[in-house]
């Protein structure tokens, strides 16, 4: 039965990947952010100094309202897999139900335990409890980080199990499960997309106040800490991402092969930089390539072998269009996110980081590139599992639920209406929040350019308030 | 190991607690949501979501829990009860958004607080009303055929699942007014006083309705309560319920501020026992038996190590938090 030319299948796709592609952005946000937390009270306990707890209090308003969007966005991933993708519940439930669980019993009520004494409990329970609580709910993102990727990476490349007389995966060794093939690259690669996001979103709010006025204090300290994440990071990120290509050209050649938009094998493969992949055609239209980079990136030799598209059959092949851009537009950004962190490094160097309007600008500019590039990382991985769930064992049409398209239209159509209209208000809010300065508007003080940082944080620094 | 142990009911037992747990206290949440229109504006609102506001999260994650725990222990049934109930469930998630996301919006502009407060409301009585028509759409039967479900997207919709929708709004309504009651002072209380008694009633009618209507659901849950010598032992359960009302009516007479939200939630311990009664042994009622339905004991095994180790955890540092924040919410002590 079909719905406006869309099957049913069709329209469950587009509601998993529109519900998922909205949720995932609270926390790739909300993981690094609450670190960031942690981060900034511990510096607040050990230091003492006010605008370390005047930056927590401006980025906890932030982190409960994202916090909020997620949970709630949350709870409908974990309802979809069975209102949508029952035979995949049916199916696979034996071995991503229990990892899913665990994500509940270590994460998420860790997380929600914690989070009401994070974000109210300040007076009630005194310092250091607190920052234990602030801790508590950061520990927890990242055993959710955890879990949720281990069940995601087992339908990459499944091992530990075995096929029972009704059709069922059934478990047969927990730790390789666990810790499947794909497993650790693909949680570092999450985990790192998930503190650079963080940290671009603060280093352009850091910057947009310092475009105002660069002598805030609490300004300065975000944009430093911003771009110290950033260097660091996004290089860092690079060579991770660098070795979960190689881990997928070992798991899920297809994959890969659709990356790099090549359909023919070749032995010293080109390194196609654009071009158009025709799947009809099976040939890369326009391609501009560079030739034997391809496999000296992916092989680390000149003449390595790359397999093409053409070793599979059609009905397995993953989408290369798709796959081909959206992995160009996360190198792309991963590049430029790496480059900021370059710059910021020599302008520190240079004494003039709190100076450079033109870096405060592209810094503002790559504030959502965080977001973008996770998106496209996971279009990556996730178009590039198709057309399978569980990768070349569960075909995606056949883990569909017995629902009539009608019944996925209308409730596709809501969830539209209602996420765009819902977080689109709770976005307006967190930019209103990021537009207001981190510290007091500064007084008009006769301060000297090459006063030393430490005594324009203090003068910066207002009433301490405990109240969170 | 786990050859002596009979996973599956262990898990059938473990997820029917933790969506107790969930009833218990989202209920509370969620109720007070629905009394929202009943309240004022410019006071009574703020203070009656703060006092929710530190936990109302942990509160819902059992909703996870139990979602998640049902796919992992009894994968069919979940794909088979998802589909089924399709347009309620996503009702209810659609409605969880709306009230989960006005605890942090309700304060972020203040021209935009109305906005939110409808948010509350509308999002909690739709959520509720949902959770109540799936309760009644799963008592009364799901067309099942081979592991999947048979049926379309509106069978669940009949009047027995319209009543039990509706019982579950006044139920959680009446809860959320009991722990108003526990939490607050001055004319908000005294204002929930007010509507308590006639909450109460409509309540207990509701409830005799429901158990009075749901043994004619079929033979099966008829004979379940009424063939001796079942009738027997089950005689104590309205007995039960009767002293349970007994003892509201005088607490709430004498105003003791604290017992009935407890005798309340006592109420929903027994008609959620009640329902067990009428569904064991089955995890989709009449067609998919509990053994049927259960993942292998390599799974249930591997996650009851995991309940053991963490539940316990859970169930003390969520008793933290509630003793941290312990004590009756003022008006205008807001924590935002």
């Amino acid at each position: 039965m079909e719905f406006l030319g869309l099957s049913a299948l069709d329209l469950a796709r587009m509601q998993f990947s529109f519900t998922i592609g909205v949720h995932i952005l609270f926390p790739a946000f909300t993981i690094g952010l609450a670190s960031y937390l942690a981060v900034l009270e511990l510096l607040w306990l050990v230091t003492g100094r006010d605008v370390f707890i005047q930056l927590f209090k401006y980025w906890i308003k932030i982190f409960a309202v994202i916090f909020a969007m997620g949970v709630v966005s949350g709870i409908v991933m974990s309802y979809e897999f069975g209102t949508n993708w029952a035979v995949f519940a049916d199916k696979t439930g034996p071995i991503l139900g229990p990892l899913l669980a665990y994500e509940v019993m270590s994460a998420f009520f860790l997380e929600a335990g914690f989070l009401g004494i994070m974000l109210f409990g300040l007076d009630r329970v005194g310092k250091k409890l607190h920052f234990a609580a602030t801790s508590m709910v950061a520990i927890g993102t990242f055993f959710s980080a955890f879990w949720i990727t281990s069940a995601n990476s087992w339908m990459q490349t499944p091992v530990g199990y075995s096929i029972n007389d009704v059709g069922q995966f059934v478990p047969e060794d927990w730790w390789q499960i666990v810790f499947n093939p794909s497993f650790p690259y693909r949680l570092i690669h999450m985990v790192m997309a998930a503190y650079l996001t963080t940290a671009f979103v603060v280093g352009a709010v850091g910057a947009w106040h310092l475009l105002r006025d660069k002598t805030n204090g609490g300004a300065r300290m975000m944009f430093s800490m911003a771009m110290w994440m950033a260097a660091v990071v996004a290089l860092m990120q690079i060579m991770m991402g660098d070795a979960h290509g190689l881990n997928t050209l070992e798991h899920q050649p297809a994959k890969i092969a659709a990356m790099e938009g090549h359909f023919e094998t070749h032995k010293g493969a080109p390194l196609i930089l654009f071009g158009i992949p025709d799947m009809e055609a099976e040939e890369t239209r326009y391609a501009i390539e560079i030739p034997k980079l391809g496999s000296l990136i992916l092989t680390h030799t000149l003449d390595g072998e790359l397999k093409g598209l053409k070793e599979f059959p059609k009905a397995d092949r993953p989408n290369a269009l798709v796959l081909f851009w959206a992995f160009r537009v996360m190198v792309a950004l991963g590049t430029a996110m790496a480059l900021v962190g370059l710059v910021s490094l020599w302008l520190r160097w240079r004494g003039t980081l709190y100076d450079t309007r033109l870096f405060h600008w592209s810094a503002l500019a790559m504030g959502p590139a965080g977001f973008i590039a996770v998106i496209a990382g996971w279009t990556v991985t996730e178009v590039g599992r198709q057309p399978f769930t569980v990768y070349g064992l569960l075909r995606t049409a056949d883990s569909i639920s017995p629902v009539e398209a009608p019944a996925i239209a209308t409730t596709l159509a809501t969830f539209a209406v209602v996420y765009f209209t819902v977080f689109g208000f709770g976005v307006f809010y967190v930019l209103r929040m990021m537009g207001k300065a981190p510290v007091g508007q500064q007084p008009p003080l006769d301060i000297q350019p090459t006063v030393a940082i430490d005594s324009l944080i203090s003068a910066t620094s207002g009433k301490g308030n405990s109240n969170v | 190991m786990f050859d002596m142990i009979d996973l599956p009911t262990i898990w059938a037992g473990l997820l029917a607690v933790t969506v107790l747990i969930y009833v218990l206290l989202d209920g509370f949440d969620l109720g007070i949501g629905i009394l929202y229109p009943f309240l004022d504006k410019d006071k009574e609102r703020s203070t009656a979501m703060n006092t929710v506001a530190p936990v109302w999260d942990g509160n819902e994650t059992w909703l996870v829990l139990g979602g998640g725990g049902l796919m992992a222990a009894f994968p069919m049934a979940y794909g088979i009860v998802m589909s089924a109930l399709y347009m309620p469930i996503l009702a209810m998630l659609i409605g969880l958004v709306f009230r989960g996301v006005s605890f942090e919006f309700r304060w972020r502009h203040p021209s935009h607080e109305g906005i939110w407060d409808i948010g509350f409301f509308a999002g909690s009585f739709i959520a509720t009303f949902a959770q109540g028509i799936v309760l009644g759409a799963f008592v009364q039967g799901i067309n099942v055929e081979g592991r999947a479900y048979a049926g379309g997207w509106f069978d669940w919709l009949t009047p027995f699942s319209l009543f039990t929708g509706a019982s579950l709004v006044v139920g959680y309504a009446f809860l959320g007014a009991m722990w108003l009651i526990m939490k607050t002072d001055g004319g908000l209380r005294d204002r929930l006083y007010t509507m308590a008694l006639p909450l109460m009633s409509a309540v207990f009618a509701s409830t005799a309705v429901t158990s009075l209507w749901t043994p004619f659901l079929s033979p099966e849950i008829f004979d379940r309560w009424f063939a001796l010598p079942n009738a027997l032992y089950l005689s104590p359960v309205p007995v039960l319920a009767a002293i349970l009302a007994w003892r509201l009516f005088v607490n709430l007479k004498r105003r003791n501020d604290n017992k009935p939200f407890f005798l309340a939630m006592a109420l929903f311990v027994l008609s959620y026992g009640g329902l067990g009664i009428s569904i064991y042994p089955y995890v989709v009622p009449r067609a998919i038996t509990v053994a049927q339905a259960a993942s292998p004991d390599g799974s249930l095994g591997f996650m009851l190590l995991g309940a053991v180790v963490f539940l316990p955890l859970i169930l003390m540092y969520t008793g933290y938090s509630y003793w941290v924040f312990r004590g009756k919410v003022k008006e205008g002590e807001g924590y935002h």
